[in-house]
């Protein structure tokens, strides 16, 4: 998985997840970003983000939090 | 109830807690809250900071029972779902500090975000300067997120740490409860008002329920009033700001269909007409909520959550409270102080210096 791009946004209060999220996928017409969130909250709105933007959306559960898995 | 869970945590959620917020905010004046305040977590907080005699404004005292209704509601909602994750350590103190300015932002209006929206929906239009003003604060703020801004990066923090603030609200409701009486003179250290807006109450059992029921309902939707309107203007998206519409909808036509709905700038109750400072008082608030990430509502809902940097924001709003009424920094349906315009300077300019300032490099 050499070209995942992976955004650490734990700790990050609101609206900051979605901002990183923003400009992580800005840069890419395609391929995989996986956003580090560390509350539900911050889970569900960059999975909403990635959804209204086109990306295919998966939610993992990891140790220390959630991965949102953003696919195009 | 996963039903009404599932159904909270959906796109409706906001919608549909902005729509019991909004019927709950005029329900609870009906039922003895003052007017066009059946909720407003800014004043029901400096209404808690003068029964714990942090001020002695004798018309604002009484331990407003929704308020610990916020917290525990959100605290069950959350350690149900096992959402309970206690974390706090960015920047606490900045935190602190923005609460408090919040906090006189508010008072300087004469209402958090929450009673901005239910004025509004009471015909209240000085409401419209304040909720001008919001937004501004909410832009200013935007502008400071586009370049960076962040009060750095929460941790997690030991699993005890989430149930001081309901422990805390628990403590609230006691001395609500048991009222004890044991201060010099035969008066505190709990005050309650016998006049006024502090002694404009519903019934506590009303209130209660109507706290636990917004705090679950809020933790679940994530409702947010400041949200609302930075996610609308961010990144298009409208999924909070349904709450705040169905929130005035909802409240309108229940203050219409009881006979409260009274329109016009005088008069109103708990409002003052001096148009500029409605509007800055809240241009303060909202640039404060903003930097903190949410509105006063989702600030004791997060505190619920375990979230200790929201706990500290709250605190800073309660101690805000005191220094606003003992500096004379409130305004009153008199009008606004020269210290209350005053002390917006100073909160303008330790809020925008917090803005220019805070910055994290994401790699």
């Amino acid at each position: 998985m050499a070209d995942t791009v992976i955004v650490d946004a734990r700790g990050l209060s609101c609206p900051q997840p979605v901002l990183e999220t923003k400009k992580a996928l800005e840069k890419l017409s395609g391929g995989r970003v996986e956003v580090l969130v560390d509350t539900v909250t911050s889970r569900e709105n960059v999975a909403r983000f990635g959804g209204s933007r086109g990306w295919k959306v998966e939610k993992e559960e990891r140790e220390d939090g959630f991965c949102v898995v953003l696919a195009k | 109830m996963k039903g009404f869970n599932n159904l909270l945590m959906s796109r409706f959620g906001p919608a549909i807690t902005g729509g019991v917020v909004g019927a709950l905010a005029a329900l609870l004046v009906y039922f003895g809250n003052p007017g066009n305040m059946g909720i407003c977590v800014a004043c029901f907080t400096r209404d808690i900071a003068g029964a714990l005699g942090l001020h002695r404004a004798g018309v604002v005292q009484y331990l407003r029972p929704e308020i610990p209704g916020f917290i525990l509601g959100s605290f069950l909602a959350a350690f149900l779902a096992k959402e309970y994750r206690p974390r706090s350590g960015s920047s606490p103190v900045v935190r602190f500090f923005l609460g408090f300015f919040a906090m006189i932002g508010a008072l300087i209006f004469l209402g958090c975000p929450w009673r901005a929206y239910a004025r509004l929906a009471g015909g209240d239009w000085n409401a419209l300067a304040g909720i001008g003003g919001l937004i501004v604060g909410i832009g200013i703020g935007i502008v400071f997120l586009w370049q960076g801004f962040s009060l750095g990066k929460a941790e997690k923090s030991p699993k005890w740490a989430g149930v001081v603030m309901p422990l805390a609200a628990l403590a609230l409701l006691a001395l609500l409860f048991f009222r004890p009486l044991f201060g010099p003179e035969g008066t505190g250290p709990v005050f309650f008002s016998k006049s006024g807006p502090g002694a404009a109450v519903a019934p506590v059992a009303i209130s209660l329920a109507a706290g636990l029921l917004i705090g679950w309902m809020a933790q679940k939707s994530r409702f947010c009033t400041v949200g609302a309107i930075r996610d609308l203007i961010m990144v298009k998206d409208a999924h909070l700001f349904n709450g705040v519409a169905a929130f005035v909808v909802v409240a309108f036509a229940l203050n219409y269909a009881l006979g409260m709905f009274k329109p016009g700038f005088e008069s109103q109750p708990v409002a003052h007409t001096n148009q500029l400072w409605n509007f800055l008082g809240m241009v303060l608030s909202g640039l404060a909520f903003t930097l903190a990430g949410g509105c006063p509502g989702r600030q004791f809902i997060m505190s619920g959550e375990g979230d200790g940097d929201s706990a500290i924001f709250v605190l800073g709003m309660l101690v805000g409270a005191g220094f606003a009424h003992n500096f004379s920094l409130a305004s009153s349906p008199a009008g606004v102080t020269a210290y209350g315009m005053t002390a917006t300077v100073i909160g303008m300019v330790f809020c925008l210096a917090v803005g220019f300032l805070f910055r994290i490099k994401m790699d």
